[in-house]
């Protein structure tokens, strides 16, 4: 049987890699980069899987109010449609970040919008617990009927996803000061920033299926 | 105090409150015990440590998959003898198991055998073989593979636990609420059950992603999707099955958690909640599933009726669609497990004759089979026992399958041991019969010599025989009315039959014991089935081409591949077993203690919540996160094998390669086998 030339991976995933390393680290780098982008895709597709349960749930859920208090009286849309702005600003500086970090390759612009990203991110969490808490004050807590519970599991779930973004950020910021931003840093980042604004799609949905659409009604 | 120490733990969890409760959870300390002593007398602590529990390797992971596969295999079929006995005492009369034990018993069978059993022996199979076939060094993310592996020994060993402390759900391998809520099921039980499942699939969905990437990405040069051995193409279909199937499993379990947690109303009579809910999303995984546990067994018998006819798979193409089309449609048919469960005819009729569809490329794969066969020079081996056996009895099953899913049919039959007679033909033959002759199959490739034959004919005529007499006459009493799940029952007609099936779980049950002896034989005999060249049954993939058992990097040179079937093609061209003309380097994934630190911490988890020990779960979640955030700090992941290591590695093979006699094509199940075969003329 015939052997192939080792060392020969895919093509590029727009990673920048300093020009010192050797070639054949920078192949293997880029293979395993793209293998790990791949998949992170992957999960992500499976997570959406989780956030559609969740969804298909709620929407069966809707009319389950057991006599409890409705979205009507429990959603601050004003609340709802600040988180909403943060959310999408976040994603915005995040893919600037990215950005950054590939064309620019300067360490600090890259770093001061990924802490904006953090910062939003933050402000969109404590806006989101301030609506917990309010809603919670008016009786809609998640043990009251059906549609509470599927509100909240499905609010709730989200707002986990972005507390383990704003984690995952903390985390990149130490592994920046240790090992500066190297390849594999990168492409943590870049699975990173695919998260981020894969939470803004979601919460994209849940703004219009479950605040918008809750207060029409 | 003690409650904050211990949550609802106390005396009143040993099984002191009835014997065969005693006994079983004495079996199992006991077994713990001999385990641990057997070790340490064995001083073979650190060699566990270094070269299994911390091992990233692909192959080993899979072999650690086997042995839990097997010990629960074991468990769970002393529990079905144990309800067939009760069944065949059980006619106006109590029998010797109270209802609420009888329903933990099945409960914990039918877990056990579809997460326990099932799925660990066919991811095993698959992280041995499927690299190997690719040509691949590794799997994409070996670390995560042992944190897969982790996950559901955690859950394995959740299960185990539960016989000695608490007493398990009653609910059913379904978990249905309202019965599993807390208003129905107070105690620990649900509990097990939701976490052990939730460990086990949040596992299995990793496992999936490793796989469809490792496919994806990791496949030698020139292997092309459609020159990929049929078996990786099952891994394929499986993995994109659990990546989007498990899922739903683990929002169902972690909502019913919600709602016996926290209170919440997803599943309960009360307030809005709605079971249906649960039912859905349950059976959007539980239908997937059945066909990611029929199709690594299609896999496997793709490749060993090849092999042992001595021809190409007859109708490649056809095969791979027809697998990819049964993993589309598998989306397609949830709802005809509940077709009784009101929703309108003609909704029924549409998910009736969907499912109808699937036997078109089950067919299909049927006639591949048959057709590869003939006019091939067929050798009995084990495994094309099984697979003959296979054919026949997966079809009949297949065909119960098409009346069950026509909801007429199934209005009359639904619930009743017709259906548990229809499961168990497919899962048997299906399933097990295909884990059982990979097993059989890639033994010599993993350890580096055969299991025995004489012993591997006894398993598995135990094995049809006991499966015929113990399933045969349910698809009877279930057409005559007689539900499952019954731990006493009144109708004379149904007595006789339950005495056949009472003989056929013997059967398995020698089965069992079989397979144990077998093993105990051939490690005791293994100098005579030494076939260290690697390639005894004369193999078409690129796994056989290398050493058995396989050196840590398995490949010294990656192949290239240019046709399906590419190392047979080498043997016929005679450029098999080339040296290659320079040795290189080989980087490996390093050690890493992280899967195990998973499955400690994992198995903490479940169990502190199952208790509600909340201490425990905040310090056992701290652990498991802390361990992989860590992990993600440490730079030194791999390891290199030095090229002079590789080259003195393949040295040595090649040489033993050239003195090993080729065995007579006839001759392949004697000793003379060492490991390279003759090729018919
Ligand atoms: C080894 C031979 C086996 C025997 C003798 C056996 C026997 C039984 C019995 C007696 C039941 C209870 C039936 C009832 O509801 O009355 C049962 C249920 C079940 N078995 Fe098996 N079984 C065997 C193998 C398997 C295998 C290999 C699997 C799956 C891979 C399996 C999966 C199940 C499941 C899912 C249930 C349903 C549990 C429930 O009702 O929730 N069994 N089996
Ligand atoms: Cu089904």
């Amino acid at each position: 049987m015939a052997y192939t030339v080792e060392g020969k991976g895919p093509s590029h995933i727009g990673i920048r890699m300093s020009n010192d390393a050797p070639p054949s680290h920078k192949e293997e780098a880029r293979a395993q980069a793209e293998e790990a982008l791949f998949g992170f895709w992957v999960f992500l597709m499976s997570d959406l899987i989780i956030f559609s349960m969740l969804f298909a749930t709620y929407a069966t859920m809707t009319h389950a109010l057991a006599g409890g208090p409705g979205p009507k009286q429990l959603f601050d849309i004003h609340s709802a449609a600040l988180e909403t702005i943060a959310l999408l600003l976040s994603s915005f500086t995040c893919g600037l970040a990215t950005l950054y970090m590939r064309y620019d390759g300067s360490v600090k612009k890259t770093l001061l919008w990924f802490v904006v990203t953090l910062l939003l991110g933050a402000v969109f969490l404590s806006l989101e617990l301030h609506d917990f808490i309010a809603m919670a004050a008016k009786g809609g807590v998640p043990s009251r009927s059906g549609w509470l519970s599927a509100s909240w599991a499905l609010i709730g779930t989200h707002g986990l996803h972005v507390t383990t973004g704003c984690i995952w950020l903390l985390i990149m910021f130490a592994q920046v000061a240790k090992f500066g931003l190297d390849p594999l840093v990168q492409t943590r980042f870049m699975r990173l920033a695919l998260f981020w604004h894969f939470l803004d799609v979601v919460w994209i949905g849940i703004f219009s299926i479950v605040y918008l659409l809750g207060v029409i009604s | 105090m003690i409650h904050f120490l211990f949550g609802e733990l106390g005396y009143n969890a040993l099984p002191f409150y009835s014997a065969i409760a005693t006994v079983a959870a004495s079996v199992v300390v006991l077994g713990a015990v001999v385990v641990v002593g057997s070790i340490t007398w064995l001083r073979g602590w650190r060699a566990l440590w270094s070269e299994w529990l911390t091992s990233v390797d692909h192959k080993r992971i899979g072999i650690m998959y086997v042995v839990v596969s097997f010990v629960m295999l074991a468990r769970a079929v002393i529990e079905a003898c144990v309800m067939r006995s009760q069944q065949a005492v059980a006619y106006d009369s109590p029998g010797f198991i109270p209802p609420e034990h009888f329903a933990q018993l099945f409960t914990t069978h039918g877990t056990i055998m579809i997460f326990f059993m099932a799925m660990p022996f066919l991811i095993g199979i698959y992280n041995f073989a499927m690299p190997l076939q690719l040509g691949a060094r590794d799997v994409s993310f070996p670390v995560m593979n042992s944190i897969s592996l982790g996950l559901t020994s955690a859950g394995a060993v959740l299960m185990m636990i539960s016989l000695c402390l608490g007493k398990f759900s009653t609910g059913g391998w379904t978990g249905y609420p309202p019965y599993t809520e807390l208003s129905f099921s107070p105690g620990v039980g649900v509990d097990y059950w939701i976490w052990a499942l939730t460990l086990s699939s949040l596992g299995n969905t990793m496992t999936g992603i490793n796989f469809a990437v490792t496919i994806y990405k990791k496949r030698a040069p020139g292997m092309t999707l459609f020159r990929m051995p049929l078996f990786c193409w099952t891994a394929l279909c499986i993995s994109i099955l659990m990546i989007f199937a498990m899922p739903p499993l683990t929002v169902a379990t972690l909502m019913l958690a919600m709602d016996r947690y926290l209170d919440m109303h997803f599943f309960t009579n009360a307030l809005g909640g709605n079971m249906m809910n649960y039912v859905n999303m349950f059976w959007l995984f539980g239908h997937p599933e059945v066909y990611i546990l029929i199709l690594p067994a299609f896999g496997v018998y793709s490749e060993t009726i090849a092999t042992f006819s001595n021809k190409r798979l007859y109708g490649y193409t056809s095969l791979v669609w027809a697998t990819v089309s049964i993993a589309v449609l598998s989306f397609t048919v949830w709802l005809h497990h509940f077709f009784t469960m009101g929703q309108d005819g003609s909704v029924n009729a549409v998910f009736g004759i969907a499912t109808m569809l699937i036997a078109i490329p089950t067919g299909v794969k049927v006639y591949d089979w048959l057709l590869t066969m003939f006019r091939g020079r067929i050798r009995l081996s084990v495994p094309m026992l099984y697979a003959s056996a296979f054919m026949i009895l997966f079809v009949v099953g297949g065909a119960t399958g098409v009346m069950l899913a026509n909801p007429g049919f199934d209005y009359q039959v639904h619930n009743t041991l017709f259906l548990v007679a229809h499961f168990h033909n497919m899962l048997i033959p299906g399933l097990l019969f295909g884990m059982l002759s990979a097993y059989h199959y890639w033994f010599p490739k993993a350890f580096g010599f055969r299991l025995n034959e004489v012993w591997g004919r006894i398993i598995f005529a135990c094995w049809t025989g006991g499966f015929l007499l113990a399933f045969m006459p349910l698809y009877i009493v279930g057409a005559l009315g007689m539900p499952r799940r019954s731990q006493e029952f009144f109708e004379a007609v149904y007595q006789p039959y339950m005495y056949v099936a009472l003989a056929g779980a013997a059967l398995v049950f020698c089965a069992l014991a079989s397979m144990a002896i077998q093993l105990w034989t051939s490690i005791r005999n293994r100098d005579s089935l030494r076939v260290f060249a690697g390639d005894p049954w004369n193999g078409r993939t690129l796994e056989w081409s290398i050493a058995a058992p396989p050196p840590e990097y398995n490949f010294a040179r990656i192949p290239k591949v240019d046709s399906v079937d590419a190392f047979y093609q080498a043997k016929q061209q005679r450029t098999a077993w080339r040296a290659p003309d320079e040795y290189f380097d080989i980087p490996l994934p390093a050690n890493s203690p992280v899967g195990f630190l998973c499955c400690v911490s994992g198995g903490a988890f479940g169990f502190a919540l199952t208790w509600h020990i909340w201490w425990a779960v905040v310090v056992s979640a701290l652990v498991f996160f802390g361990s992989i955030v860590l992990r993600s700090f440490n730079r030194d992941t791999m390891r290199i094998v030095p090229s002079g290591e590789v080259q003195e590695t393949e040295e040595n093979w090649l040489l033993a390669l050239s003195e090993t006699p080729p065995v007579a094509n006839e001759a392949m199940f004697t000793t003379a086998n060492r490991g390279l075969v003759r090729e018919p003329v």
